[in-house]
């Protein structure tokens, strides 16, 4: 990412700030006492920045997802659903596979979440390389199968938890959480007596997620930049035409790129599960995950570092924003706004590229230099 | 051109003007003045300013600084509707037409004439523009679909187009690219009588040829700058392309006669079907030989794009055979056509050759990336490729020399370089160059040109597809004529020009089926 990129986007979020503070103001609410209360809301307290990071991980793997298909050329709306069918498997391996070696029953979970997720992206590369069937309708269609599959299987009698609406709960071996079972030892809770600290950080479900997500990252940035696959599939991106022409094999990389798409964003659905919830319930409607992480994919302007830097200030406004609903009576709904209008500003690069220029211009006037454009 | 007129009226008066995109200077200080009754050609090279300096004229574009007269008038406002209402009129080198609509519905687009509550007058109209086809010989069929009429009619549709919103001033932009020899020529005549009845023309262009046919005078730029207006008579081509060039250029494609070699591709009845799933190339069938530059001479539409596609294993074919070197290679995949040893300078060139948003290096591996030394077990070795992509920037001189650039921002004879580096470097058995000049200015088609004559010398066959017949009968050693997606004929270069050609071309040689 060059320079003017990461003006640009940082530009974004500063607009995005301000209209944030205007509709603050219009409601008769202090903006400079809401940001400060949302900042203090995240970076206060160790716990706070432990939420923070819990918050964006499944964003960061959904962002990384739509990143990825982007990059060739796809438009993976699918992530929600591919996310949803990662948390079940995750759920499902966690819950009935039992007696394995902790690290051993995580990796099978996860591994086998990405399968599914995969696999589930793949429908939707499989339909638009053999039957050229647009990727955008699919998965939207994809992701309302999934959801009502969770439906059903969180209803199948041996995994629904009794009077409840969820499943049961993933066996302790399958678990992400961050020092798991050392905080049960003695040695643990005396460790933890004599680091209130970390105590205090350990009573968020903090989870090895944040660092699959960004070990994740890496691969993908690596991927993408340093193998001819991934060179295959940026081609496919930028011009499909000229990678025919080059020989690359345009439908097989539509499909890999829909695969690969889709287990990134089923790993967030599974660390979400392993490291959070231990379990899946009956969703009413989508929870955005998805969704949001074509806000972050946006926002990171397509690349793995900016992914994951964008999920976790997405994170932020996610887990600071409603503190000032509780402290200052103003509605957490300003944050959907915020994220709303830095979106927004982040897709229109002209407008931007107007507001930088006549920035300039005033600025060489009041230097008192001539412009000349 | 007749001299019963007053050309001494100044129609058109362009003073220093200077047009700047941000620290990009594309005009600077360019006069150009246009009188009465004349053809005034504007030469320059790709990217010379040409079409920035026009625009301006049209209102699409204001000047950064500078002064323009219509008809003694100062242009203050710069908008297109303000420089029709004074009499400027502009047929684009892309047409500007509505495909499903009529001729008489294009001309009145924007101009309609109503019978009152807003039912539209087409009588009318069609007699207006029957009036004036009539009085200029600008021949069209009034009520036919543009999609079905020529090329050279729709161009004619455009001229009309301008002369309905009562043009006084013309500006052709590149107006032959499209055409044939024969449709050529009657633009030409075209052009004499609309300069006869008073109309002044701009015709913009890099053909020298024609400027020395139709122009009076002659603007020429180069990078910009202004370099001289000149009395065409006064020059020869030779003159006007080194002034046009700055330096001395040669129009000789310098070619040692060499015996051609045994069949290396051969192409039996071959067809083809277009992207709406019409036959295209129907039942063609060719040979290319070593050591030979064939040269596919056609107009544009007649299944040159297809034939290429399908050899290249880019569109299936329906049915027909390819032979390289005897071995059938029909329908393989584009990866493998390219391996067995057939390489392609395509015809467009940011749409197939290249990738715009990619660096130099990063095209230049488009075919051979999964190759060492360029990659090892799928990761990449950008050490590697950027070495040989700096050997070829050396040895092909594309500048800027340096291989971090986006393909994107390189001009288009740069970007060509960058693809026939590429294609040449494969050390092809057959190299298909499908409109390798396509848009490119002298010292880079002369460049493009000597490559293609140096592979022939290597003994590697030629293929040569061109809209240009200069550059086929300079080029090529055979040239086969296409027309509706067949050879019509094959003849030796030495021994054709380019009448013989054009009516072929038009299927003029073509006995009824």
């Amino acid at each position: 990412m060059n320079k003017r990129k990461i003006g640009f986007i940082l530009l974004s979020v500063l607009l995005g700030v301000l209209v944030g503070a205007v509709v603050l103001l219009i409601g008769g609410f202090n903006p400079i006492e809401a940001y400060t209360i949302m900042i203090k809301g995240v970076i206060s307290k160790p716990r706070y920045i432990a939420w923070t990071l819990i918050r964006a991980t499944p964003i960061i793997f959904t962002g990384l997802s739509v990143t990825f298909a982007f990059r060739t050329g796809l438009f993976n709306i699918g992530a929600e659903g591919q996310y949803i069918i990662g948390a079940l498997t995750a759920a499902l391996v966690g819950y009935f596979v039992q007696g394995l070696p902790p690290v051993i029953h995580i990796l099978l979970a996860l591994a086998l979440a990405g399968v599914a997720a995969g696999i589930w992206g793949g429908i939707a590369g499989l339909l638009k390389s053999r039957f050229g069937v647009n990727e955008v309708i699919s998965t939207i269609m994809l992701n309302w199968i999934a959801l009502y599959l969770n439906n059903y299987i969180v209803f199948w009698e041996k995994f629904r938890r009794p009077n409840s609406e969820a499943s049961f709960r993933i066996q302790d071996t399958a678990s992400i959480r961050a020092l798991g079972n050392f905080r049960g030892t003695d040695a643990g809770k005396e460790f933890l007596a004599s680091n209130p600290m970390i105590k205090e950080i350990l009573s968020t479900p903090l989870n090895y997620g944040i660092i699959i997500a960004i070990i994740s990252a890496v691969l993908i940035w690596y991927l993408l930049k340093k193998t001819t696959l991934g060179y295959e599939l940026r081609t496919v991106g930028l011009n499909m035409h000229a990678a025919e022409y080059g020989g690359i094999n345009v439908n097989k990389s539509i499909l890999v790129s829909m695969i690969i798409s889709g287990v990134l964003a089923g790993l967030g659905g599974a660390t979400q599960v392993l490291g959070v919830t231990r379990e899946v319930s009956v969703l009413a409607a989508m929870e955005g995950n998805g969704f949001d992480g074509i806000a972050v994919a946006l926002l990171g302007s397509s690349t793995a570092v900016g992914s994951v830097l964008a999920g976790i200030l997405f994170g932020a406004l996610k887990y600071g924003g409603p503190k000032i609903q509780s402290l200052m009576g103003a509605p957490s709904e300003i944050i959907n706004i915020l994220i709303g209008s830095i979106v927004f500003f982040t897709s229109m690069p002209t407008l931007i590229s107007i507001i930088s220029s006549k920035v300039k211009t005033l600025n060489s006037k009041r230097r008192g230099e001539v412009s000349d454009d | 051109m007749s001299g019963n007129m007053d050309k001494s009226v100044e129609t058109v008066k362009m003073v220093n003007i200077t047009k700047a995109f941000g620290k990009i200077i594309a005009n600077e200080n360019i006069n150009m003045t246009v009188h009465k009754g004349e053809v005034h050609a504007l030469l320059g090279e790709n990217g010379a300013g040409k079409t920035t300096l026009v625009n301006m004229l049209y209102g699409l574009l204001k000047p950064t600084s500078g002064e323009i007269y219509v008809k003694g008038e100062k242009m203050n406002t710069f908008r297109p509707d303000i420089a029709i209402k004074k009499g400027i009129g502009m047929v684009h080198q892309h047409f500007m037409l509505v495909q499903p609509f009529t001729v008489i519905e294009n001309i009145m687009l924007g101009m309609e004439q109503t019978k009152g509550f807003g039912l539209l007058d087409r009588e009318k109209a069609k007699q207006d523009v029957i009036a004036l086809s009539e009085r200029y010989g600008l021949y069209v069929e009034p009520d036919a679909k543009i999609e079905d009429i020529t090329v050279g009619m729709q161009q004619r549709v455009e001229i009309l187009k301008a002369l309905y919103r009562g043009a006084e001033i013309l500006i052709l932009d590149e107006p032959t690219a499209v055409l044939t020899p024969q449709e050529i020529e009657e633009l030409i005549s075209i052009m004499d009588s609309l300069t006869k009845q008073g109309k002044s023309i701009i015709i913009i262009t890099h053909k020298l040829k024609e400027i020395k046919r139709v122009a009076d005078y002659c603007t020429i730029i180069r990078r910009g700058k202004y370099i001289d207006t000149v009395k065409v008579s006064d020059f020869d081509e030779s003159q006007l392309a080194s002034k046009m060039v700055g330096r001395e250029v040669s129009f000789e494609v310098e070619k040692k006669d060499k015996q051609a070699g045994e069949i290396v591709l051969e192409i039996k009845d071959l067809v083809v079907k277009d992207s709406r799933g019409i036959d295209a190339v129907k039942g063609l069938s060719l040979n290319v030989k070593k050591g030979e530059i064939l040269g596919i001479a056609g107009i544009d539409g007649n299944g040159q794009s297809q034939l290429i596609e399908g050899i290249t294993g880019l569109t299936p074919v329906k049915s027909g055979n390819i032979f390289l070197n005897g071995s059938d290679i029909t329908n393989k995949k584009p990866k493998e056509i390219i391996e067995l040893g057939i390489s392609t300078i395509p015809e467009d060139r940011q749409k197939r050759g290249l990738v715009m948003d990619f660096t130099i290096y990063e095209n230049m591996m488009l075919e051979n990336y999964g190759n060492e030394p360029f990659s090892k077990r799928g990761v990449l070795d950008y050490k590697k490729i950027k070495e040989f992509t700096r050997e070829l920037i050396e040895k092909f001189d594309i500048r800027p020399k340096d291989e971090n650039i986006e393909v994107g921002s390189l001009s288009g004879g740069n970007q060509q370089k960058v693809i026939i580096a590429r294609e040449v470097t494969n050390n092809p058995e057959v190299l298909l160059a499908a409109q390798p000049t396509r848009g490119l200015d002298v010292g880079a088609i002369e460049f493009v040109h000597k490559s293609l004559v140096e592979q022939r010398d290597n003994d590697k066959a030629v293929v040569l597809i061109s809209f240009e017949l200069d550059e086929i009968i300079n080029v090529s050693d055979r040239i086969a004529v296409i027309y509706d997606g067949k050879i019509v004929d094959i003849l030796d270069a030495k021994e054709t020009d380019e009448n013989e050609i054009g009516l072929l071309m038009a299927g003029g040689g073509v006995s009824n089926e």
